[in-house]
């Protein structure tokens, strides 16, 4: 036991100096998280603002002047053009020149003093002229977000426009918004993005541990030796574990000073949810290594896990809103289980114990991981 | 198979195989090969690329699983005792590999705590090591930036750094000059007077006369094994060395007729090896038509490359 603790040693003495002789490797473990954080937390968000419309004045009015200002002052929309058509305003949805655009008919003064909300009480909705509405949007529907954004005008309310107090809709639920009261994205990207980044550098250096080895004939001396498969996928994930760790500082640190993403839970709960991710996403690199015949193939193998670690996981959509199969896909990646937990702890606070069956899915994952790497790797050359 | 069973009891012999044999698909690498190597002596491997040297060393570590045939390696009966032979073997691979990002100690480090050394133990080898192999001034050099000679020295320390008992050298000059080659062999003649059994592959006719004993393979069957003396007294040719214009179309001629074996051309001379019954061989050539009785024949002694040539390829006769 005592000798196989040595051989251990041994590969992560050897694997930590060649670390660090590979400086574009050490750039990385450091800029990864960095660039990337910085990237995605100023990049991703669903608060979509100034989204470039145009408009087709058909009344011209002071009044329809006034209207454009109330929906521009709401910051979702610009206007960035004006048409004279609604056949050059499409043509301009077409070519990507504005994303949507405003058509404000001719008689917008009539439909806006017969319309229900400016305070004159609730007409029958048999009575065709005063439920009309006062202008129409004509979006490209392609973009969801973008869609869903301009769909939130459709029922603003127009008080500013004409001075006068709105005829207010009760409010059917009352919602109360927890965690992030106010919608900021990046309190739920900083979270999920160390789970990306995570996998990302975690998959990639470990799937080429033992492709590198192969590669450069080191594996034909190491299975000469009393080294025995286990000691060399221990002794190869260990250095690995301490960059997840530098790794994960960086980003949840920088969330923290920067983005000011709150951090609620407790540390030693993040660092045990972590320390199991990081094991699962190596032992996943680590069979990887022992398909992939070289390191272009375990590139490939990496990208492969990558991409639904991304998509898949629940980091940029709900996994609530898949659908069934993509959610059996989903519970197989180890990002999804992470990004679960790590939300769990560190904007909601909870423990650990409540949330166990993503952490025994780490831990057993792990285990067979581990098992299967181990027993795929051969000792002999045949 | 009770017979069988037997190999490797004996105390003298360090490996004995019998009719081991490894199939690559429908490819015979090595076919039924019987082979003894007594303890404390060096062992060659002679034979052309591909005859299935490096895989009948790798079937001898364990590397490789036979396909059928029985050996045993100091007494371990492969494939089941593999690992335990391991901690006994020094296998010095064909193509360097050890760590080129690391330094020549840090390389030597690595090995000693993958066998279990105790810091104490691992400090005083180093130092014996890196003087004996002359890498003191190199050991904080990387490995990958030094020379041929060094890398093979390195190479050699590190398969020795455990004492095996016993030493598998691939191809282990095949990237060294002449004289890093000759002090490499003293070398090995001190390890062998250590008591360490060297079984080494080579397609050097110097590097094979060295051995004291060579087996001579080709397309993985074993062609001749013996003392490289014996080998060189027993050759069932004569040899007779011709001077004379036109040794290319003498040449040509030469090889067509059954008693000559081969024919090569060294510089001016034309190095005819012809069967060992035709008791005259002098007189025999001298007959031919396209050599005159003005050409020079000299009969010489056979060398090992003559034998190599009579064991292989077309010259190849059954002895």
């Amino acid at each position: 036991m005592n000798a196989s603790l040595l051989r251990v040693k041994a590969i992560v003495i050897k694997e930590l100096l060649q670390l660090s002789r590979d400086k574009m490797t050490f750039g990385m473990v450091i800029m990864i998280p960095l660039v990337q954080l910085l990237l995605f937390a100023f990049a991703i968000n669903t608060n979509v603002r100034n989204i470039p419309v145009g408009v087709v004045d058909h009344s011209q009015t002071s009044l329809s002047r006034i209207l454009q200002q109330t929906v521009s002052a709401t910051g979702i929309i610009t206007f960035t053009h004006s048409y004279h058509s609604v056949k050059a305003a499409q043509a301009a949805i077409d070519s990507n020149e504005v994303r949507a655009v405003l058509i404000i008919p001719s008689d917008v003064s009539q439909r806006l003093v017969r319309h229900p909300s400016v305070g004159f009480g609730l007409p029958p909705s048999s009575k065709q002229e005063t439920s009309r509405p006062i202008a129409q949007w004509l979006v490209d529907g392609s973009d969801t977000i973008i869609a869903s954004s301009i769909k939130s005008l459709r029922n603003m309310p127009l008080t500013e426009l004409l001075d006068k107090p709105a005829n207010r809709n009760t409010a059917t639920f009352e919602v109360t918004l927890l965690y992030n009261p106010e919608q900021r994205s990046v309190v739920n990207i900083v979270p999920g993005l160390v789970a990306v980044i995570l996998t990302m550098t975690m998959i990639m250096f470990t799937s080429a541990a033992i492709v590198r080895e192969q590669e450069h004939g080191n594996m034909e001396m190491l299975i000469t030796t009393p080294l025995a498969s286990i000691e060399l996928m221990i002794g190869k994930i260990i250095p690995y574990i301490f960059i997840g760790a530098i790794q994960v500082s960086i980003i949840l640190g920088l969330g923290y000073w920067l983005f000011n993403v709150p951090f609620n839970g407790d540390l030693a709960q993040l660092t045990l949810a972590t320390f199991l991710f990081i094991c699962a996403s190596l032992v996943l690199g680590l069979v990887i290594s022992t398909i992939a015949k070289s390191q272009l193939q375990s590139m490939q193998m990496t990208v492969f896990i990558l991409l639904p670690s991304i998509l898949l996981s629940g980091f940029m959509f709900p996994y609530e809103g898949m659908p069934q199969a993509a959610q059996y896909i989903a519970e197989a990646l180890p990002a999804t289980h992470f990004i679960r937990l790590i939300r769990g702890v560190v904007l909601r606070d909870v423990a650990l114990v409540e949330m166990s069956f993503d952490m025994l899915w780490l831990i057993g994952f792990t285990c067979l991981g581990l098992l299967v790497a181990a027993l795929r790797f051969k000792r002999t050359l045949d | 198979m009770s017979i069988n069973m037997n190999i490797g009891k004996n105390d003298g012999f360090a490996i004995s195989a019998s009719k081991l044999t490894r199939n690559f698909g429908p490819l015979t690498a090595v076919s039924a090969l019987d082979l003894t190597v007594e303890k404390k002596t060096i062992y060659g491997f002679l034979g052309p690329n591909g005859s299935g040297k490096t895989t009948v060393i790798r079937l001898l570590t364990g590397l490789l699983k036979p396909s059928s045939g029985q050996v045993s390696v100091l007494g371990c009966h492969l494939p089941q005792e593999a690992n335990k032979l391991r901690l006994q073997i020094g296998y010095m691979t064909q193509k360097f590999s050890l760590y080129d990002d690391l330094t020549v100690k840090e390389n030597l480090q690595f090995i000693s705590r993958i066998y279990g050394l105790t810091p104490n133990e691992q400090k005083a080898r180093l130092s014996e090591l890196l003087s004996i192999y002359q890498l003191n001034s190199l050991s904080k050099q990387l490995a990958g930036s030094m020379s041929g000679g060094q890398k093979q020295r390195l190479a050699l320390a590190a398969a020795v750094l455990h004492k095996p008992k016993l030493l598998f050298l691939d191809e282990p000059t095949s990237a060294v000059d002449p004289q890093n080659r000759r002090e490499f062999w003293e070398q090995l003649f001190d390890l062998c007077d250590q008591g360490t059994t060297i079984l080494v592959s080579s397609h050097y006719m110097d590097e094979a006369e060295r051995c004291h004993r060579l087996a001579i393979l080709e397309d993985g069957i074993k062609k001749a094994d013996d003392s490289p003396q014996a080998l060189i007294t027993n050759l069932p040719a004569k040899v007779v060395e011709i001077e004379a214009n036109d040794l290319r179309r003498i040449k040509d001629n030469l090889t067509k007729l059954p008693q000559v074996i081969s024919a090569a051309q060294l510089g001016t001379h034309l190095r005819v090896l012809v069967k060992q019954e035709v008791e005259q061989p002098i007189h025999f050539l001298q007959q031919q038509s396209y050599l005159t009785k003005n050409d020079k024949f000299t009969l010489v002694r056979a060398s090992l490359e003559d034998v190599f040539v009579t064991c292989t390829g077309k010259g190849a006769i059954a002895s």
